[in-house]
């Protein structure tokens, strides 16, 4: 029964059928792709077959009057992605290990700061990458680092994060019990911020951020007010930037006490 | 009927054991981010039973209830034993082993993505694996349907169908074309990227394939229900179908216009053209075509059956009509939230008004009111018209029937108005916590805690749907007549060809696929540098 006869002009249920169908999407189709698209005011089409490319979702070179504005200062150049620095070889941590011994006067021995500088035993290698990258081409500035990474490579930057992602964390000692300030926890999302613990650890982490979990409380607050101010200006999203603005002197002094408490 | 029993019963109790859990997961996320509960300070616990919730409630659950029924409708609209029982049992197994592998890393944390993937998000692989098992099995049920349809007009040259077959099948034929899109999006994008075989993914692209499954797939889970209004209310309640056509054409409109319509779910996204998006948007409207077919055929039938019950003048009927009747109860009060939960679809189909509701907690509401209301307790009502079939025991509780529908319809009612409500406010959906001390969402605060007793309303009501089924076991068993179907007014003698099978719809259905989808999925696959870094569960 099926199919004999059934694709037939003479059927009226396939010719009533796909008639109507056809006229529905051809009728769409003309209003969605060339009437609608022409009356919107202020698209700059340059004609009809413009229009229906820009509705078909073609890409489309920018009207030449547009200029991309590039930042007046260096930005970042590090693209993170989770994946870059997977499966460091002994070999790459073992060059690390040697390429930071220039770094023990702050960075301490075994990568535990007794300076005021960040702890780095542990943290995550993208951040490590990321913050080198930064301060060689100028998207970070610090008098002291900048100096002492001009002469690194690439691959430097990446064995000494290999090699200070594989020490211990002796923030793995603490114990976890302290109850999160609500900064930490919940962030404040009618300001636009998100919980510190969803990227920089203790909810979860995300790539390029920071693990801050007993970080110097020092160092912690000066990062968020050199965010705040702008004097900071690495992250390429004004992510911390506009984070850090919107926190209160409260907010700020319970994060930096939660974090270099751990 | 004896042949399906086992395997019947089999697929609606595993179906509604996961619905019985999932049930509970839902009204513990209600909690948890409204007022009445502390922030639980870790939101990955929360994407965690969202994720449960979901891939249960949407994969799961409605799958195997409609192949169970799909089952049942095969023996007794054909009269005879089911071909492929031992497929049939092969269907189930790989859907329950898929569930279980899918549910595993969910249950431990490594696959809080939604049900919905939500790539470049990557979670364990097995995760996805599971959903597959799912879908394979499902698509044993698609080829068997197929094969009884076609070996009994095999067997019966020319006689009609027998329509709750010819619908049972339709639903099947959706399903089977609809789930390509997400299978596609599984086997070809995501699986790599979870197995570690890429790093990068084109989320736009598995966007454009997620929503290839996405409206369609509304429409599978609404087939029992609707198949449910056509053949089973207008008996049980003494009446007649208005119209076994008319049924017919509405059927086949789903086939046609359920699927091409999808990327009406990805208005805001940017990888797709402004013209599809307005192509699918008509094409949405269109869907509301067999909907009001079959509200306007339902009610023509109910009220047949209440003058044929004595019921007279302009609204008498309404009155004569055996309102204590659960299947009554249920189909009336589903047909309510059709059309509140219809009325809010308008607002997501319109590409200008959906800008207004897009991710807010509207959406949210809006598919609990129709899939967990409209729907859902038709599938009650079915197991209430059926079980005694299958199990040879009497349901009697009918006061408890009764009430299990009226909590189930009144909950619903408190736990979706409200949330559609917030939803216009302007909150957001998929978030974990909310700061209702900020003065600027705290009046959003009693809606929300009124959900959460909506929620608990529906948790009352899931329970006594158990209930009433445990309590059929321990009644006296007897022998049920055989199982009968709606008559139509004029049951049809002969049909036109077209209203018999299914070659013309299903050619339209993949034609009309190609014109609202082949463009933009060849132009994603086309366009280089559309691919973005996948971002692993946990990665840290």
């Amino acid at each position: 029964m099926r199919g004999q006869g059934i694709v037939s002009l003479h059927n009226p249920w396939f010719t009533a059928s796909v008639g109507i169908t056809a006229v529905i999407a051809i009728v769409a189709i003309i209003a969605g792709f060339a009437w609608l698209p022409l009356e919107q005011q202020g698209a700059r089409f340059q004609g009809v077959w413009d229009a229906i490319c820009s509705a078909a979702g073609l890409v489309r070179n920018p009207p030449s009057a547009a200029q991309i504005v590039g930042a007046d200062y260096p930005t970042t150049r590090v693209e993170i992605i989770p994946q870059i620095l997977e499966g460091a070889s002994a070999e790459s941590i073992g060059r690390g290990a040697t390429l930071a011994l220039r770094c023990t006067m702050c960075h301490g021995a075994r990568g535990m700061s007794q300076a005021d500088s960040p702890n780095l035993a542990g943290q995550s290698p993208l951040t490590i990458y990321k913050q080198l990258n930064d301060f060689k081409t100028g998207a970070r500035t610090s008098a002291v680092m900048v100096p002492l990474v001009a002469d690194l490579g690439d691959a430097d930057m990446r064995d000494l994060a290999a090699y200070y992602a594989y020490l211990p964390r002796l923030a793995d000692h603490y114990s976890n019990t302290d109850p999160r300030p609500r900064i930490v926890a919940n962030g404040a999302p009618m300001r636009g911020i998100a919980p510190c613990g969803a990227c920089h650890g203790d909810l979860d982490s995300k790539a390029g951020a920071g693990w801050l979990r007993g970080q110097p409380a020092v160092y912690l607050r000066a990062q968020l007010e050199a965010f705040a101010t702008g004097a900071r200006r690495n992250d390429i999203g004004e992510q911390m930037r506009n984070v850090a603005r919107q926190m209160t002197a409260a907010e700020i002094d319970a994060a930096t006490e939660f974090y270099a408490n751990r | 009927m004896r042949n399906s029993r086992r395997l019947v019963l089999a697929h609606l109790w595993f179906a509604f054991a996961g619905f019985g859990v999932a049930l509970l997961l839902g009204e513990w996320q209600m909690l948890v981010r409204s007022p009445l509960h502390a922030w639980i300070s870790d939101p990955e616990w929360y994407y965690r039973s969202v994720t449960a919730h979901g891939t249960t409630m949407a994969y799961v659950f409605p799958t195997l209830v409609a192949m169970g029924f799909g089952y049942f409708v095969t023996e007794a609209a054909l009269k005879r034993p089911m071909i492929g029982l031992r497929w049939a049992w092969l269907g189930f197994a790989l859907v329950a082993l898929g569930t279980f592998t899918a549910i595993v890393p969910v249950a431990l944390g490594l696959a809080s993505v939604l049900y919905t993937f939500y790539p470049p998000l990557i979670g364990n692989p097995f995760y996805y694996i599971g959903v597959v098992l799912v879908v394979v099995g499902s698509w044993v049920w698609v080829a068997l349907m197929s094969v009884n349809l076609y070996r009994w007009k095999r067997d019966n040259p020319g006689a009609p169908v027998p329509f709750a077959m010819f619908a049972t099948v339709a639903g099947s034929y959706l399903w089977g074309w609809t789930a390509v899109g997400a299978a596609l999006e599984l086997l070809f994008q995501i699986i790599p990227v979870a197995l570690g075989l890429s790093d990068t993914i084109d989320a736009g692209l598995a966007r454009v394939f997620f929503s290839w499954t996405l409206h369609a797939i509304v429409y599978f889970w609404l087939m029992p229900t609707y198949i449910a209004y056509y053949t089973i209310v207008p008996r049980a309640i003494g009446g007649r179908l208005f119209s076994d056509s008319m049924g017919r054409i509405a059927f086949i409109l789903f086939l046609i216009v359920a699927m091409p319509i999808g990327i009406h779910h990805a208005f805001e996204d940017p990888q797709v053209g402004a013209g599809f998006k307005y192509l699918h948007s008509v094409f949405t409207a269109f869907v509301a075509l067999p909907t009001l077919l079959t509200v306007f055929t339902i009610c023509a039938s109910v009220e047949i059956a209440g003058r044929l019950r004595g019921g007279k003048g302009v609204l008498g009927w309404l009155t004569a009509l055996p309102w204590r009747n659960p299947v009554m109860l249920g189909a009336a009060l589903s047909f309510v939230m059709l059309g509140f939960g219809g009325a809010g679809g308008l607002i997501n189909q319109s590409y200008q008004l959906d800008a207004t509701i897009h991710n807010t907690q509207w959406i949210t509401g809006h598919f609990h009111l129709i899939f967990g209301g409209a729907i859902v307790i038709m599938y009650f009502v079915i197991a209430y018209d059926i079980w005694p079939h299958l199990t040879g025991r009497a349901l009697d509780s009918f006061g408890l029937m009764r009430a299990q529908l009226w909590t189930w319809f009144v909950g619903m009612i408190v736990l979706t108005f409200p949330w559609h409500w917030v939803g216009i406010l302007g909150m957001p959906r998929r978030m974990a916590f909310y700061d209702y001390a900020d003065p600027a969402i705290a009046a959003q605060a009693p809606w929300v805690t009124m959900s959460v007793f909506g929620g608990a309303i529906l948790v009352l009501s899931g329970v006594l749907f158990l209930i009433v089924l445990a309590r059929g076991q321990t009644t006296l068993r007897t022998e049920p007549e055989a199982y009968r179907f709606s008559v139509a007014v004029h049951p049809p003698r002969s049909l036109p060809a077209a209203l018999n099978g299914f070659g013309l719809w299903l050619g339209l259905m993949v034609g009309l696929t190609i014109v609202n989808y082949g463009f933009p999925i060849v132009h994603l696959l086309a366009t280089p540098g559309t691919a973005v870094p996948a971002i692993n569960i946990g990665t840290r």
